[in-house]
């Protein structure tokens, strides 16, 4: 991060000919990618875990995706430092609210909540692209997206980060089967309603693409997966289920738990 | 509520460090918990200091920062922009048309934007400029409707909503907001549109359109406008020119959202994709030209009228 913009020159006559021009600049671009996608009902929440700044790796491991609650999932991708701060004051937003009303705050809630938080920085922001996955009340998989400002909206699937423009024109093919046709005689299209092995593939894939056309994108990829409650997990858990690499690990209730179960899966990506 | 105004004044020397600190002060100690207020609002609703940078010009910071004036393409920080919007007072009611298309710089970031933000029942706003800041001040203009049906037993007249809004956005002039809206709602004395922006201007009008856009939507609206439109027409109207923006402007399209506010609230009519009607009316224009060459040809001597 340059502080100024001009190296001090040592000149006899006259050392400060111009003013050494100071900026205020605390952003930076810490790369990496992350995307979420919705189903009937559970929802899919990624990002991988390189975190550079140029052309230099500060790290291959660097969480982007925190668990909020047992049915919230937040993603993270712009300025790390920013993105830090802005999900440990989401947390304590999310425990303040629960030592009040007893009981977790709803995912649509914690969508407002998060708008409001980053638009009381409108003139100060946080560089920081949010995606917020989970179910929704009705026990319907959700994804909400979000500006650094704090425009929102809910939508089936979104990509964000360095390597959005390689990944979303993919989801918007694969989940909203854009610029596709069925087959003469065959079923419409009904987008959002893939089934769980479809959407963890597609995952996978986006980011095994953009590792290969992005340098800022790879080291390892992070997984969570939240399920509605009552849903079977044998898509996921069975045998043979998950591809070649992959680790699963399931994260107890942080409350009480009202039943939904959230599944964080790891796999290794090139580090090239 | 608190003007950031008084905050950007600099502050005093012997003020203490924890007073400084805006954007964790809470004035006592029981502001967490269920009075904590909801993001920057506080428990009474207000708008609880936005943070603002300590630099000797704010403004220009997030100039630097943010592509928000349009003025700076390459910041980091883009925020959504670009867009076509419009409004029409007519016999029936009120027409509010809206694009879904958001852009940051040449990238379209989404294609699903709901640019009309639906106030309560009988106020419509339109979104056009910033995305968060349309967004976030007409929600905030709900709550204080609502209020003020509450506190007087009687709905809000469309005036006063948007005199509220355009108040808000006063404050904020200069500080580097981008909004250009339209309140639309029928209250006690008919159907009502106001425009309102962000360096605080606020107009009473019949027909307006705003964004990016606004141009050739303008051109299809004024040759298509009369008050004694039916309801059918207008909305055809409403929607044809948003298909036209769309097509022209590279900075508007995806779909059309519809809405007529009526004597008894708001009807949301549709969404429309702006490239399938398109070539839907090409389609309609070519076949009526055939048509009407068939039947020149059918009768050579035929006279043009």
């Amino acid at each position: 991060m340059a502080l100024y913009r001009n190296a001090p020159v040592a000149h006899a006559q006259e050392p400060t000919a111009a003013p050494i021009e100071h900026r205020f600049n605390p952003y930076s671009d810490n790369g990496g990618s992350i995307l979420a996608i919705a189903g009937k009902d559970f929802s899919v929440i990624a990002g991988d875990t390189r975190q550079s700044e140029g052309y230099n790796i500060q790290t291959r491991y660097a969480r982007k995706v925190w668990q909020l609650t047992d049915k919230a999932v937040l993603a993270t991708n712009g300025f790390a430092a920013d993105g830090n701060n802005f999900v440990k004051r989401v947390k304590q937003r999310l425990e303040w609210y629960e030592h009040a009303h007893h009981k977790p705050m709803g995912l649509k809630s914690i969508a407002r909540m998060i708008q409001t938080m980053l638009y009381g920085k409108r003139f100060f922001p946080y560089y920081v692209y949010n995606i917020l996955g989970g179910i929704e009340e009705d026990g319907s998989g959700a994804v909400y997206s979000f500006d650094p400002v704090g425009s929102y909206e809910r939508e089936a699937c979104r990509a964000a980060g360095a390597a959005q423009s390689l990944i979303q024109p993919f989801l918007d093919n694969q989940i909203y089967f854009k610029n596709q046709q069925p087959e003469p005689g065959s079923q419409p299209f009904i987008p959002g309603n893939l089934p769980l092995a479809t959407v963890l593939s597609l995952v996978v894939d986006s980011f095994t693409s953009a590792t290969e056309r992005h340098i800022e994108v790879g080291d390892g990829m992070e997984i969570y997966i939240v399920m509605n409650k009552g849903r079977t997990t044998d898509d996921l858990l069975g045998e043979g289920k998950l591809q070649k690499g992959m680790q699963i690990e399931e994260l107890g209730a942080l409350g009480e738990g009202s039943g939904e179960r959230t599944f964080l899966v790891r796999q290794a990506l090139k580090r090239d | 509520m608190n003007s950031v105004l008084t905050q950007l004044q600099p502050s005093a020397p012997h003020q203490s460090r924890l007073e400084e600190d805006d954007e964790f002060e809470r004035t006592d100690a029981a502001s967490w918990g269920s009075m904590a207020g909801f993001g920057n609002l506080s428990r009474t609703g207000g708008v609880q200091g936005m943070s603002v940078p300590r630099v000797s010009d704010p403004t220009s910071f997030l100039d630097m920062h943010t592509d928000n004036m349009s003025s700076n393409p390459e910041a980091k920080i883009k925020i959504a922009h670009g867009t076509t919007t419009l409004a029409f007072k007519f016999q029936g009611g009120v027409i509010v048309a809206v694009d879904s298309r958001a852009t940051a710089g040449s990238y379209v970031a989404s294609g699903t934007v709901k640019k009309v933000i639906e106030i309560n029942k009988f106020l419509l706003g339109t979104m056009a400029g910033g995305a968060a800041d349309c967004q976030y001040w007409e929600t905030y203009l709900g709550m204080q409707c609502r209020l003020y049906e509450l506190r007087n037993k009687e709905r809000i007249s469309v005036a006063a909503a948007s005199k509220i809004l355009s108040n808000i956005v006063y404050q904020y002039k200069g500080m580097g907001l981008s909004m250009g809206t339209m309140v639309c709602g029928w209250d006690k004395t008919g159907p009502c549109i106001f425009y309102v922006d962000d360096d605080g201007q606020r107009l009473k009008g019949d027909l307006f359109s705003v964004g990016s856009g606004s141009t050739f939507a303008y051109g299809v609206l004024d040759q298509g406008y009369r008050w004694d439109l039916t309801d059918e027409e207008a909305q055809e109207l409403g929607r044809r020119s948003i298909i036209a923006a769309g097509h022209r402007d590279a900075y508007s399209g995806n779909t059309c959202n519809l809405y007529h506010v009526k004597q008894d609230g708001w009807d949301f009519i549709g969404n429309y994709d702006v490239n399938e009607l398109w070539y839907e009316y090409e389609g309609k224009k070519k076949a009526e030209r055939e048509s009407q060459n068939a039947a020149a040809a059918a009768s050579p001597m035929a006279v043009e009228p």
